[in-house]
């Protein structure tokens, strides 16, 4: 029975997300999800390239600003890394250190997010760019934004398998879990980078 | 499950060789991390600095890093270069076929 | 859970259709609720043949007929043929792979639920204010403007059946490739587990965009953003390609399941083996690929230019050679063959003729020099009827007949089949050769009426009656299957004889764990091979041993009822184009979206492990360990 199994980080096995078929198919079912989100975000990537600037008196390269882009970038790209760190550690069957970089993941996500939102607030309020001002703007704050209620949807989702978890520890039910969630913070990396190289980056150079 | 019987001395070893791996594997981690910032302060800097480089230039420029960079994470933080990653990377690269189809046509034929 | 079959009352059945996981039950969900669109989609068809039975006809207004044909189409492409080609994959497709169940249970009840939902939230709006009516491809040129909450209806009902087709989609590809049974390589797959595969890689790469285009859509006219608004700078060819980069691979989606029961029916009742296994999955797989190069054909006539026109005309013309590779596959695995004309051979042979003459109308089509003169016209109208009904509705058909004993161990009446094929086959033909006519000789598309002195109105009257015998043709159905209902006259596990695939070897229906024992695999058409061999039975692959099984949940349907919910708040909040805003919008929104994210959690929160039927109880109704 799943649940019982009581492993010691010798018997733990080398893949554990991969040893029950319930595993095997959550892993299977979320890359593919994945590969579905990449269509979706380059639709959302396409539409902002074809409607940059448009109808909008405040252009791009006026309205962005590297420091705090940058910013934003290194804490969401050390977040990934310290997803990584925590997935060493359940490989290394370490409920507690997997626990804690989850946790700190979680802290520099959050801090991702409270730059975006007072990005968003400055835009609204400094250059009166809101959603509704033009097509760029609709256009440029559904992108930026779908991403970021993704990263708060994986804030929540990791927060939930800290708690309800943590008198558990690991075993082969709650690992695929902690795994798919990894994956998913993964990805949304992966869209910010392309966020910040089409939408700021480029924005910027005009 | 995949837990064989072994004798005490064959289980330290192959214990001791998994953790080896493991961290590693971790150091490329961290490696591939260092990479990312790097890559990611040329971008940037590419962008500030763009007085002195062609805007020609540099789009496809900070594109190529994007690129690289996104393929580091796929590789090593998402462990698509293990094994049993043969079909969940078949489905990506199709799925980035349809996203590049699609952000293609957004950016040749819709009237400007 | 027993394993006695104990006599239910209705609302113990009520609550097991309510809560159930198993892809079974789930099938006949699908069917149900299907066949109700399709009767309700059927009904808005003939309301169009009337109102065009002869000119200047006043049975339907102008606005009442852009309704009714936005509906009809709408209702049949998404909430009648996807579902029943569900239904068809959910009762079949783990049966031919020797799997107990889909690979996520509960999300297949969710995908469901969320379908459901869906389409009652879209046909609510027949009695709330009025339908959409900006076509069932609803260009935003049009759909921006469309007064009264129709539109809205549109958006919010298709995207919340949108999610459940994306998540079933993925439930599909995950289960055929992780759950096969031992011994069942990729190249051993029944044809319908094939293109029931590719169709899922279609819906799950093909899906995102129109979610993406309808959130924009539904964020224009609800929430006050421009992305098709040309004075703050948007764009309404933006819509059109979104739309059509999902809409042409969604027709293939329809197509390939289509394909896929023709591929089983045809060498069932021809007594003789899938001619060319491989070059039929290599051309499925390729039908799949290209039918994501070809959409702008749907917009030659937007002023893409020359050669944007002249790509997607050629990319068009090659989708036709795997199809063709098909069709010569199917014609040799009759030639020499043993050829019983069941109803469902019946259909097959009804759709090699139709679906081809379809097929080359579409072809013609694909010359953008003359789709110039064609879209918009009644020949546009004909060719995707030809291939949507020839093809889609003569497999979904064909394939009730053929898999109505797997699904609830009864058999439709042969006698009625051949009598409803017959109305069928001639009124659809009826209805929609005439229309090539018709179009050629200038009738557009989606006009309330036409002029006399034209020359149009022998081909519609004609038209028009075709339309009322296929709407005799349906109602035999139904009764077909009312009366195969009352009668209930069980039957056994392989009730054509001619069973090739696994589906066939275990009872009609299945006992709700599929298989005692995983069968194992000795090669394509395994079920053949045991026959061949004389045995009744598929060989086990495992001994007899404990089979886990998971838990009813009434939790999908609450998630979707949640998202229902929070619809109606999202349609009559205070910034909507219509500016209709109540105050209630906003927290019957949150609310909604709070029952919705809420039963996530639960489902997150409350462990489910399901539970496990034991050896005992399986060697009790006669196992072998």
């Amino acid at each position: 029975m799943k649940l019982d199994e009581k492993f010691t980080p010798q018997t733990w096995p080398v893949s554990p997300e991969t040893q029950t078929l319930e595993g095997k198919n959550k892993f299977l079912g979320f890359w593919l999800f994945l590969g579905g989100e990449t269509v979706l975000f380059a639709s959302l990537f396409a539409t902002y390239l074809a409607l940059k600037d448009s109808g909008s008196s405040i252009k791009a390269n006026e309205l962005f600003d590297p420091v705090l882009v940058f910013a934003m970038t290194m804490l969401l790209l050390t977040s990934s890394l310290t997803s990584v760190y925590a997935i060493y550690h359940m490989k290394n069957y370490n409920f507690k250190k997997m626990q804690a970089w989850f946790f700190i993941t979680v802290l520099l996500g959050a801090g991702f997010l409270a730059l975006e939102v007072y990005e968003f607030y400055h835009y609204v309020h400094e250059y009166h760019f809101g959603f509704k001002s033009s097509a760029f703007s609709s256009a440029y704050y559904t992108l930026v934004g779908t991403h970021g209620a993704h990263v708060l949807f994986g804030l929540c989702w990791i927060i939930t398998l800290l708690l309800r978890n943590s008198k558990r520890g690991l075993n082969l039910y709650n690992a695929p879990k902690y795994y798919t969630a990894s994956l998913y913070w993964h990805f949304i990396d992966v869209v910010w980078v392309f966020i910040f190289t089409v939408v700021y980056l480029m924005g910027m150079v005009g | 499950m995949t837990n064989e019987q072994m004798n005490n001395v064959n289980v330290r070893h192959a214990y001791e060789f998994r953790r080896k791996k493991s961290a590693e594997e971790m150091r490329h981690q961290v490696i591939t991390f260092v990479l990312m910032i790097f890559l990611t302060l040329i971008s940037f800097g590419a962008v500030i600095f763009n007085e002195f480089i062609p805007v020609k230039f540099v789009l496809p420029f900070i594109l190529l890093l994007a690129v690289v960079q996104v393929i580091f994470q796929l590789y090593y933080f998402m462990h698509a270069s293990h094994k049993g990653h043969e079909l969940p990377m078949f489905f990506m690269y199709s799925g980035v076929f349809a996203a590049f189809l699609t952000i293609l046509a957004m950016v040749t034929i819709v009237w400007w | 859970m027993s394993s006695i079959t104990a006599k239910k009352g209705f609302g113990a059945i009520l609550w097991e259709y309510l809560t159930t996981v198993d892809h079974k039950k789930i099938a006949h969900l699908y069917l149900f609720g299907g066949l109700f669109f399709f009767a309700l989609g059927g009904l808005e068809a003939l309301m169009i043949r009337i109102q065009l039975l002869s000119p200047d006809m006043e049975f339907l207004n102008e606005a009442t007929f852009n309704e009714m044909f936005t509906m009809h189409g709408t209702t049949m492409i998404f909430l009648a043929a996807m579902p029943l080609l569900f239904a068809i994959m959910n009762a079949v497709v783990p049966l031919q792979i020797g799997a107990r169940d889909v690979a996520f249970p509960f999300l297949n009840a969710l995908g469901f639920w969320l379908f459901l939902f869906g389409g009652i939230f879209l046909n609510l709006s027949w009695i709330l204010g009025g339908a959409p009516d900006a076509g069932w491809t609803a260009y935003v040129t049009l759909a921006l403007d469309s007064p009264g909450h129709g539109i809205d209806f549109y958006t919010l009902g298709l995207q919340i059946s949108g999610f459940g087709t994306l998540i079933s989609g993925i439930n599909f590809l995950v289960t055929i490739i992780n759950m096969r049974a031992p011994g069942m390589t990729f190249m051993r797959m029944p044809l319908l587990t094939w293109t029931t595969f590719i169709a899922s890689t279609l819906i799950l790469f093909a899906f995102p965009p129109l979610t993406v285009g309808i959130f924009f859509l539904m964020f224009d006219r609800l929430f006050g953003a421009n992305f098709f608004n040309i004075a703050m700078g948007g764009n309404s060819i933006i819509w059109e390609h979104l739309f059509w980069i999902f809409g042409h691979p969604e027709v293939y989606i329809l197509v390939l399941p289509a394909f896929g029961i023709f591929s089983e029916i045809i060498p069932t009742f021809s007594r003789k083996r899938l001619f060319g296994y491989s070059s039929m999955v290599f051309a499925t797989v390729l039908i799949g690929f290209l039918g994501f190069m070809v959409w702008a054909h749907h917009m030659f006539t937007t002023g893409l230019g020359n050669v944007a026109n002249a790509i997607f005309a050629v990319a068009t013309m090659a989708i036709a050679v795997p199809t063709g590779i098909k069709i010569f596959n199917w014609l040799l695995t009759m030639w020499g063959g043993s050829i019983k004309v069941t109803v469902p051979m019946l259909y097959a042979l009804g759709f090699i003729p139709s679906f081809v003459m379809g097929g080359v109308t579409g072809v013609m089509q694909g010359m953008a020099p003359l789709d110039y003169q064609l879209h918009d016209t009644y020949f546009i109208v004909a060719h995707f009827h030809y291939v949507i009904i020839g093809g889609v509705v003569f497999a979904i058909i064909a394939a009730l007949h053929f898999y109505w004993p797997k699904m609830f161990g009864t058999m439709l009446s042969e006698k009625m089949g051949y009598v409803t094929f017959v109305f069928l086959f001639i009124g659809f033909h009826l209805t929609f050769f005439i229309q090539h006519f018709l179009g050629l000789w200038g009738m557009p598309r989606r006009v309330a009426s036409y002029l006399p002195g034209q020359g149009f109105e022998l081909g519609n009257m004609i038209s028009s009656i075709g339309a009322f015998m296929m709407g005799i043709a349906v109602t035999l159905l139904v009764i077909n299957i009312i009366i195969t209902f009352v009668k209930n006259k069980k039957v056994d596990n392989d009730p054509w004889g001619d069973g090739r695939t696994m589906e066939w070897a275990i009872a009609s229906p299945p006992p709700y764990y599929n298989f005692k024992q995983t069968p194992l695999v000795r090669g394509l058409d395994t079920y053949w091979i045991e026959k061949m061999e004389g045995k009744k039975e598929l060989t086990p692959a495992e001994p007899l041993g404990d089979i886990h099984m998971p838990n009813n949940s009434i939790i999908p349907f609450i998630i979707s009822l949640g998202l229902f919910i929070a619809a109606f708040g999202a349609m009559y909040n205070p910034a909507n184009i219509v500016k209709d805003g109540q105050p209630w919008a906003i927290p019957v929104l949150i609310i909604g979206l709070a029952i919705t994210f809420g039963s996530m959690l639960i489902r997150s929160l409350k462990d489910d492990l399901g539970y496990h039927i034991h050896k005992e109880e399986l060697e009790e109704e006669g196992g072998k360990a």
